[in-house]
This record gives C-alpha cells, structure tokens and sequence, in this order.
C-alpha cells in the first residue's frame, strides 16, 4: 500500500504559480536550504575554519545521494536488482581521475566545474557496453549478469593496471586552476558547493526523466512487461535505456568521490559498494522518488558517526537492513507517507500516546541489543586493542557478569513488550484509519 | 493482397509431444467481428497467443493485413496494428488509471523511447488519454492506482488500453468472464462501441455476448476448426450442437 501511496502519479498535479511551486517542491527546497547552511552551523568562528568532519560526512552524504537515486532508476522504477552498480560509480572515478589528471598536465583543457560530466560520460559509455549484456535479461537472471560484471570489473581492476593503477589505484589532484569562477577547489568547503550543485542538477534531471516516455515505460515493464510489449514497447530496449542513463548518474556520483578524496581505488568498483547502494535505497524506500535520498543519508550517518564510537557499526546496518525488509518494505519514505492521510485529517495526535508506548520498549530493548554486541566486541577486538568500555564515564568490565545480565534483561524485557505494544499498536493505527475513512464518507 | 486482417494457413502448435493447434486455416475479413468459441481445452487462447506472437509457432504461416507475421516479437506484430486483451487482466497495477491509458498511446503517438518529453506537457498525448478514459467511463478514478479499481474496471481499463494504439485487428480474450450480468452487459457495449470499423477477434464463453455482438462464430475443438459461419448458422449445425453447445443452445 505504502508503494502505491508513494507512486508521483497517484497524487493530481496541478496549477502552476509560485505558492503551488513551493508547496510542490517545498520539502526539496527546505533540504537544499539546510544542504547550503549546515557547514556554518558547524563552523569554528576562533579559528576561522570549517569542521572538516561536518563538510567530508555532507560531501559523502551528497554523492551517495545521488548514487542511491540512480540505483532506484533501476531498482524501484525499473524492476531490476543489480548488485553491480558501483562498477559504473567507480568507473566514472577513475574517468574523473585520469581526466583530472590530463587537464592538469595540459593535455585538454575542461573547467573544474565541469568535471563531474567527465565522470557520468565515463560512468554511461560502460553502462552502454555493459548493459547491452544484462538488460537482454530480467529478473534473477539480469541480478547474476551484474554480479558477475561487478566482479569481473573489480578483477580487471586488479589486473589491469594503467587504467585502473592496480592495488595503490590512481591518485589525482583536483587543484588544476581551471575554475570558470576563479576557484581553486583546494579547500574542502569549495568542493562541497560544486558537489551540492551536481547533486541538485542530478536529482532534478533523474526527477524529471521519471515523467518521460522512457520513465513511465521503465514503471510500465516493472509492473508488467508482457503487457508493455502489447502496447508496442521492446520491454529490453526500455531497460537497457533505463539502465545506461542510470550509469551516468552513477557515474556523476562516482566523479564527486574523485573530486572529493582525490584516489580511486578497487574498492570504489567492488562488491560492497553496490552493495552500499542496494543498502541505502532500500532503506530508504524504493517506492518513493526521493527515498533513497533518506537511506544515503542515514547511512552515511552510521558511516561515518556511528563507525567512530563503535567498532560493530557493520552489525546495526545489517540489522537495520533485516529489520526494514521484514517490517517496514516500503523504507523510510514509505513509513512517512503512510502517515500522510492521518497528517492531512489532523489525527496525528491520536497516536501520541501509542507512539510513546510502542517506543519505549523499543528503545529500551535496542538499548539491551547494543550493550551486548559492544560487550562481544570489547571483549574480542576492544581487548586487542587495549581500549577500556566507557559509558558516561563509568568504566564497565566485559569480564564480570552484571553488565551482561542487564544487557540480556533489557533485550528479553524490552523485546516481549514491544511484542505486546506492537499489536496494541496496530489496533490504535487502524481505528485511526477507520475514523478517517468514516470522516471521508460523511 | 488479401481481404483478410486476419489469415492463418494450417497453424500447428505443440507443447512438447502434446499438439495443442492441430493445422487451423481461418480468415478473418476486415471489419468483422469474430468470436472464437469452444470447450475448455480447445486451443482458443493458445491461437490467440500464437497470432499476437506470445508464442511461436510450430509451423504453418500467420498473415496480418497480407503481411507475414509467425516469428516476430510481440511488439513488432502490435507496432504493425494488432492488438489484445488477456483472459487474466492485465494492467499497470501500481500506475494510476490515467498513466495506464496513456502508456497505452506512447509508441502509438510516436514518443518511442523518449526521454526528452516531459508527458505533461504534451497536449496532444494528454487530450487523447482524456477522451480514451472518458470512452472506457473511467475519468472518476484517473488518479486512483488501477490495482485498486475493482474486477470490472480493470477489465474496462484493460479494454482501453488494448484499442488506446489505435490498432486496426482487436484480439480480446474472454472480455466479460467473471463478470455479473449488468456488468457484461455493459461491457458488451463499451466493446461494441470501442471497436467500432475495427476488426475484433474474441474468445469468449458466454454465449448470450457471442451471439449478441459476432457477426462471425468459429467453433474450435480439439485444436481444431469444425465450423465458422454467421451466429444463426452455427446454432443449427448438429456437429457444434453435439460437440460444444449440446441442448443449451435450444
């Protein structure tokens, strides 16, 4: 249901002018205006410099932004699963490395701002080789044909080395003075806005296309490609389209990691990244247009926050992972936009009471979830490295028995009431619905 | 060439050792209404299948408007004017009742692969999906998701997808089964007038809508053809009597 809430076509679009624009495109304009200010919030006023942990996690968050929504061309719009996609983020890396590279040795000339494109031009030229192959196919066979393509890639990787610079893979300086607005691009801030104008270029032309022939075929063979060919449509044309513009894109985002971190490597074509795509989008809601924008944004949270007070960062993205797919497939978005209808009649408030219910166990029960992996992790990695577990300044032994019986309590507890408030929930959720539809009737 | 839309010469089809079509010959005129009818098991929606190219022939040859069509892809035979409904429905269920209708005139209104065309923007496509949704009297639920619509109205949007390209040979396969009286009724109406000047193939059991709207009954059992003639004709003729409408039809 959440997808098919979630689907742009099922909401009327209408009347133009400025207050319709807002309302239409409010939340993309909010976001882009908490995009642009967020570094100064972090900024440090005495010493006159950015927070480079702030503006490396934002720069991270933007392209894999705009690497998830590409991966949603194909999954949530298009029907396919791939576990290939990073080949197409990595290969527009290293097209971006070498063309950097080539710029600054003055080979060619292309603006800085520009470089980006270098990288989606890479990124669709082997999404067209590539694609050719796997889009004759779809389904389980088309997600074996793009595991097998990412592995052969990041095997080439391996081997091939003046393209891909084997193990050390290929460095590059985005320091080539070839700015249109005089910019050096040297200080990480001025990489972030030309990366945030990439990523609103990207996700305005990826939004757009969605309202395309291609688009809506892309949809159409998704739901049923059978019928797609009774209206004249070579359902493998539509995905073969579908997944070479998804590679520009990818490769776009993949341009934006160069720009950013100034090596590529293997790791960028591997299986962990795509892996990392499949993640995000998921998480974030395949069903909705902007869903992966959500999930890329949580993860790279857990990346690069959550990964430096924990070691076992890995275990809650999986569970996470686990726990979305089982209870909540429609992702973030999807559990969003199923409050709409109760947002719209004014009844959120209803659910005020069952929430906090529902959420304290829940807490408490992730709380009991987390002391325990960390005791595991303490007791094993922690040890090695001669770390000691701090909590709020309490020193807590993963040797003696009483952390792990409080552990243990709270996840048992936790979990066996959250059980019983879940369906309490549901009851609560449901007669909410009821009312509405009652109301909507009268 | 031909008058035929339709003309199949001795079409075989097997399923592995099992001979489902065992040589049919039938023409299809221009402009007729055509119901294929016959016991469960006769072949029917196998035909159907083997001339919109679902399925590939085992031999014999396929014409549509004079031109060979056995072996080419399903949207090849639709882009040259052939079009079909299924006996299971078959729609976009998660695009809404408008997008369904309109993915239906794409390649029709020439936007091929387009992904250049911002659909709202084109007044000519839009119009008409319009005046296809107001045919098929579905404008009331243009935003509602068409897995949501009910049994009858997926069938009726079915319906407008399937003519929505303008072809010229309609194949509709059991349009009204598992539907009410009234709700055939209605469909029978909506086919009648949807298609009309077209030439429309169907498949159908109820025989109250055969012998309503077919200018022309083939009878087929066994994979084979054992009659084809005006409605009144088939009804006196003791073989398809005895074989398929035994004393019902009296």
């Amino acid at each position: 249901m959440s997808e098919i809430l979630a689907h742009p076509g099922a909401r009327p679009v209408e009347a133009a002018g400025v207050a319709s624009l807002t309302k239409r495109h409010g939340p993309w304009l909010l976001a882009l205006a908490v995009t642009l200010v967020l570094p100064w919030l972090f900024y440090d006023w005495s010493r006159a410099r950015h927070s480079g942990f702030v503006v490396a996690m934002l720069s991270q968050m933007s392209m894999m932004a705009v690497f998830a929504l590409s991966y949603n061309m194909q999954m949530g719009q298009a029907g396919l699963l791939s576990f290939g996609h990073a080949v197409f983020f990595g290969l527009g890396g290293y097209t971006t490395a070498h063309v950097l590279n080539a710029v600054k040795s003055g080979s060619f000339w292309l603006p800085t701002e520009l470089v980006p494109l270098a990288g989606g031009v890479g990124g669709l030229v082997f999404a067209i080789i590539f694609g050719y192959v796997a889009t004759k196919q779809r389904a389980t066979a088309f997600a074996m044909i793009t595991l097998g393509i990412g592995e052969l890639v990041t095997a080439c990787a391996l081997m091939f080395k003046t393209f891909f610079g084997g193990e050390g893979g290929v460095s590059t300086n985005r320091v080539i003075g070839t700015s249109l607005f005089g910019l050096t691009y040297s200080p990480s801030i001025q990489v972030y806005y030309l990366i945030v104008a990439w990523t609103v270029i990207s996700v305005a032309l990826m939004l757009l296309l969605t309202r395309t022939a291609l688009g809506r075929m892309a949809n159409a063979c998704r739901d049923n490609f059978e019928r797609a060919q009774f209206v004249g449509y070579d359902p493998s044309m539509v995905r073969f389209f579908q997944f070479s513009l998804s590679g520009f894109f990818a490769g776009i985002a993949g341009a934006l990691y160069a720009l950013t971190y100034e090596i590529v490597t293997f790791d960028s074509v591997a299986g962990a990244m795509s892996a990392n795509a499949l993640l995000m989008t998921y998480i974030g809601g395949v069903g909705a247009f902007a869903g992966p924008v959500l999930g890329a944004v949580l993860i790279v949270l857990l990346q690069s926050w959550v990964s430096l007070l924990s070691n076992s960062w890995l275990v809650y993205v999986g569970l996470l992972f686990i726990v979305m797919v089982t209870f909540a497939p429609g992702g973030i978005a999807g559990i969003l936009l199923m409050h709409g209808p109760i947002w719209r009649a004014r009844r959120l408030g209803r659910l005020a009471g069952p929430y906090v219910r529902v959420l304290t166990p829940g807490v408490l029960a992730v709380a009991g979830f987390v002391l325990l992996v960390e005791l595991c992790s303490f007791l094993t990695i922690g040890a090695a490295q001669g770390k000691s577990f701090k909590l709020s300044g309490i020193t807590i032994d993963p040797q003696s028995l009483k952390p792990w019986l409080i552990g243990a309590l709270l996840l048992v507890v936790g979990g066996l009431v959250l059980w019983r408030e879940g369906r309490h929930f549901r009851r609560s959720w449901e007669a909410v619905m009821e009312e509405i539809k009652a109301a909507g009737r009268a | 060439m031909s008058e035929a839309a339709v003309r199949l010469t001795d079409v075989r089809k097997s399923f592995g050792p099992t001979p489902i079509i065992m040589g049919v010959s039938l023409d299809i005129d221009r402009g007729q209404r055509h119901a294929i009818i016959g016991p469960n098991g006769a072949g029917k929606t196998t035909l159907f299948n083997l001339i919109s190219g679902r399925l590939p022939v085992s031999s014999g040859r396929i014409e549509l408007d004079g031109q060979s069509i056995e072996g080419l892809p399903a949207h090849r035979i639709n882009r040259m004017g052939l079009s079909r409904s299924f006996q299971i429905t078959s729609i976009f269920p998660r695009m809404t009742v408008f997008e369904n209708i309109r993915c239906g005139l794409l390649w029709s209104m020439g936007y091929r692969y387009s992904f250049w065309h911002l659909l709202s923007r084109e007044r000519s496509l839009n119009a008409a999906a319009e005046r296809l949704l107001a045919d098929v009297n579905l404008e009331s639920r243009r935003y509602l998701p068409a897995g949501l619509l009910s049994y009858a109205e997926q069938r009726a949007l079915e319906i407008g997808i399937t003519i929505a390209g303008g072809a010229r040979t309609i194949l509709l396969d059991e349009p009204t089964a598992g539907m009410s009286r009234s709700e055939a009724n209605h469909a029978v109406a909506l086919i009648r007038r949807v298609t009309e000047g077209k030439t429309l193939v169907m498949v159908e059991h109820d025989m109250s809508v055969v012998f309503d709207l077919a200018d022309v009954v083939t009878v087929l059992v066994y994979g084979q053809v054992i009659a084809s003639g005006p409605p009144a004709e088939i009804r006196a003729n003791r073989a398809v009597q005895d074989a398929y409408l035994g004393a019902a039809a009296h």
